[in-house]
């Protein structure tokens, strides 16, 4: 099975029928449809009716779909889960995530509704958002809290109010929180994505912090316009010069083992177990962004 | 062979030169008349006759509703009116058909308020929907015989040489049309041609859309229209990320279509999505440092800035979108107004249409043999122009057509259109927000897209997606009455336009 990309990820709101209907049709690796903060009150019932017709009709080209449920603690997150986990094709994203006391709720509500439509327990996966300094200095437990767990969200809009801070160009005031999550997700072996940008016309802002990230050792980030999708794809993907590299590593290690040889030198530079992963890794992603085929293509000509 | 000539004995007599009479010569050929009523009399306009107005204004015309009114005080029945085009603001125009003034009308196309009165019926006689090439074509070979040009230019001197803009007369310039390019075949075939202009500017009124000869008699006016219409109608830039997928993927498909080359030509057709391809060209042509030989068309804004920033040599204009276009126009050199039958005339071999190589088109219906609709809504109403369409799409070398799959709730890719328009055999490309389709007549560029890793799909298919979605829609319900024909560009009838039902 190829490693699943989680480079871009969508906010559609859930009560937008054009914005549901079409958002397959943009390069992204996730579509997270949002039942919670971008949509009213009031329209809430609309939105689940509006996103449970459309998961069960509209084919989203294998894109990995994910859904933002209210909070469990009014009542309203439970609906939601009772409308959507019967479809069988969402992954949850549970807002607002404090502590593992929250993942283990709402896995125990996913796991009786999975029960009662006799599907597989354990099937339905989830995503926490952090987004509270509780939820910060808890991330490690939270990242480990449940085997449902594919990643864990930074969600900075309510966490720096809760910081008594803003948000600022250098992003020097989530560079704890940031460092936090990376580093528990990388301790549960799960994603770690980055918060929105919310300036749409800054994308010059925009592109210095996602190559921020990136750096910091982030799978991608969560994204509130297609007009973002594209530098957050480039900055993610490899170069052609990474792809080429990294097809030299491993194909020379390969040889090498082959006549019993454990460590190479190419280039005049040692190759070592780490960077024959990274290369393996660069692969693997090329792989499923297409470029590793476009690229052998063009040699093969 | 030249005839054989006989030759009369000069006498200085005859001479009419630095004197009185060559002062008198001047005066005479002031072609300045009272009012618009002396100037219609003045040109023996009758009942039955055809009258014809150009659309450079768009929306922001004034000069189609001034003149009807005045005809129509004057007790005028039974005129033909043949514009250019016709648009929200000619809403007036209904009255004007129930008073008996207009009893028919021919036109690229029709919007707002009149198309739907004429798509529920208020006319006895059908439209005639002419793409502009097939315009210039029916005028030229006398299909439609113009008995009197009225036509509103921002500026014209008192012989009668006049222009879209004024290079002396800035006061001019306060409504600029740009291009008189649809004006231009009227003004040189019609029998009459009035001049209605708010700005009289001294001779000679240089450089000139339509020149003095072609012009009979000059009317002043307070008003011939509303810059700020000009930029309306299909013209506008777009923000949608929708529109910005699919004129990612129309440039995607220009870049590895073959066509894309060092010294290429290029037009971008109205709308959205189309007028936005220019903008994902860029990077391409300069990273692999090619430059357009020119743009062909209605010429827009962002075009205009590839021309300024040295991406397109020249720029052949119809038509100017909007003001930056028309004000391009005015102060550029490289920025050349061209005719209608220059531009599109299928009379005319060396049309600038056939030079073309590359032109993105916009539409509101493609079906799954290639067919485009630009007239008619889902709803059965007629609510768009043929434009240049049919005649780039036959012209250019690659003609791609941009459409999202669905508008709202309406699928945009159909098993049949309901009006047909261009004829899917001079499409190549249909490019959708879910997917790019080729024709399969069009075997080297599916070989070129297949090299160039560009996924392709089956109109077919794209067709199944949006219903699979929306539902098959149900048919529009019509009466047999026709309020439309619809021709193709060599004034064949290619479909008919159905009244409504309601």
């Amino acid at each position: 099975m190829s490693i699943r990309l989680r480079r871009t990820m969508l906010f559609v709101p859930g009560n937008n029928t054009s914005m549901v209907v079409n958002a397959g049709i943009y390069p992204v690796d996730s579509l997270m449809f949002d039942l919670e903060d971008s949509v009213a009150l009031d329209q809430k019932e609309n939105a689940r009716f509006v996103l449970h017709e459309a998961l069960r009709t509209i084919n989203y080209q294998g894109k990995e779909l994910i859904v933002r449920i209210n909070s469990l603690s009014d009542g309203m997150g439970q609906m939601d889960l009772d409308y959507l986990i019967p479809l069988g094709k969402v992954a949850i994203r549970l807002p607002k995530t404090d502590s593992a006391q929250d993942v283990i709720d709402c896995e125990e509500y996913i796991a009786n509704i999975e029960k009662k439509y006799n599907m597989e327990v354990g099937s339905t996966k989830m995503m926490a958002a952090i987004e509270s300094a509780n939820g910060v200095l808890n991330a490690y437990s939270i990242a480990h809290a449940s085997k449902r767990l594919i990643g864990i969200a930074l969600g900075a809009e309510d966490l720096v109010t809760d910081l008594h801070t803003k948000r600022s160009p250098s992003g020097l005031e989530l560079n704890f929180s940031r460092s936090m999550i990376l580093m528990a997700a990388r301790s549960a072996g799960i994603s770690a994505i980055d918060t929105v940008y919310s300036n749409l016309n800054n994308m010059e802002g925009f592109k210095a912090e996602v190559e921020m990230i990136k750096l910091l050792g982030f799978d991608g980030k969560s994204i509130i316009n297609p007009r973002q999708i594209q530098i957050i794809n480039d900055v993610f993907s490899p170069t052609e010069k990474e792809i080429l590299d990294a097809f030299e590593i491993v194909s020379t290690m390969e040889k090498a083992k082959k006549i019993g040889i454990g460590v190479i030198s190419l280039h005049g530079k040692m190759v070592d177990k780490p960077i024959i992963e990274r290369a393996k890794k660069v692969l693997e992603i090329a792989t499923v962004t297409g470029q590793l085929a476009r690229i052998e293509d063009n040699y093969n000509e | 062979m030249n005839k054989k000539q006989t030759f009369k004995a000069f006498n200085p007599e005859n001479i009419e030169t630095k004197n009185e009479a060559y002062i008198t010569h001047r005066v005479e050929n002031n072609k300045i008349v009272e009012s618009l009523e002396e100037a219609i009399k003045a040109t023996g306009l009758k009942d039955g006759m055809t009258i014809s107005f150009h659309h450079h204004f768009r929306n922001g015309d004034h000069t189609v509703n001034l003149v009807l009114d005045t005809l129509n005080k004057m007790g005028y029945k039974d005129l033909y009116l043949a514009s250019s085009s016709l648009n929200v603001c000619h809403e007036p125009i209904i009255s004007h058909i129930k008073s008996g003034l207009i009893t028919q009308i021919d036109t690229s196309g029709l919007r707002g308020p009149l198309a739907d009165a004429i798509s529920h019926g208020i006319m006895d006689k059908p439209v005639i929907f002419r793409s502009h090439g097939g315009r210039a074509a029916a005028i030229e070979s006398g299909v439609i015989v113009i008995d009197v040009a009225f036509l509103g230019v921002p500026s014209c001197d008192p012989l009668g040489n006049a222009n879209g803009y004024s290079r002396d007369d800035e006061r001019a310039n306060d409504v600029i049309c740009g291009s008189l390019g649809y004006a231009k075949s009227d003004a040189e075939y019609a029998k009459n041609t009035i001049i209605l202009s708010n700005h009289i500017v001294p001779y000679p009124n240089t450089p000139f859309g339509i020149p003095e000869s072609q012009v009979d008699y000059i009317v002043e006016v307070d008003d011939i229209g509303d810059p700020s219409g000009i930029m309306s109608g299909a013209t506008r830039f777009t923000t949608n990320p929708k529109e910005l997928l699919i004129a990612e993927k129309a440039a995607t498909v220009i870049i590895n279509s073959g066509f894309f080359i060092n010294g290429f030509s290029i037009q971008f057709g109205s709308g959205g999505a189309s007028l936005a391809v220019a903008q994902f060209l860029k990077p391409a042509m300069i990273e692999r440092k090619y430059k357009a030989r020119f743009a062909l068309g209605g010429i827009s804004a962002s075009v205009v800035e590839l021309h300024e920033e040295g991406l397109i040599e020249k720029l052949l204009d119809v038509q100017s979108f909007d003001l930056k276009a028309a004000n391009s126009l005015k102060n550029n050199r490289f920025h050349q107004q061209i005719s209608a039958s220059y531009y599109a005339s299928p009379l005319n071999l060396g049309a600038a249409v056939n030079q073309l190589d590359i032109v993105v088109l916009s539409a509101l219906e493609v079906d799954i043999n290639f067919n485009v609709n630009v007239l008619t809504g889902a709803d059965g109403i007629i609510r768009g122009a043929i434009g240049g369409h049919q005649d780039t799409a036959a012209g250019a070398r690659l003609a791609v057509v941009v459409v999202p799959l669905l508008r709202g709730r309406i699928p945009c890719v159909v098993d049949k259109v309901n009006t047909l328009v261009t004829p899917g055999k001079s499409v190549d490309v249909v490019v959708t927000d879910y997917g790019i389709a080729v024709n399969p007549a069009r075997k080297k560029i599916i070989k070129i897209m297949e090299e160039n890793h560009i996924k392709i799909m089956d109109l077919k298919e794209l067709y199944n997606i949006a219903v699979t979605m929306t539902g098959i829609p149900k048919a529009i319900a019509y009466t047999d009455k026709v309020v439309g024909n619809v021709t193709y560009r060599d004034g064949t009838l290619i479909d008919k336009i159905y009244q409504v039902k309601d």
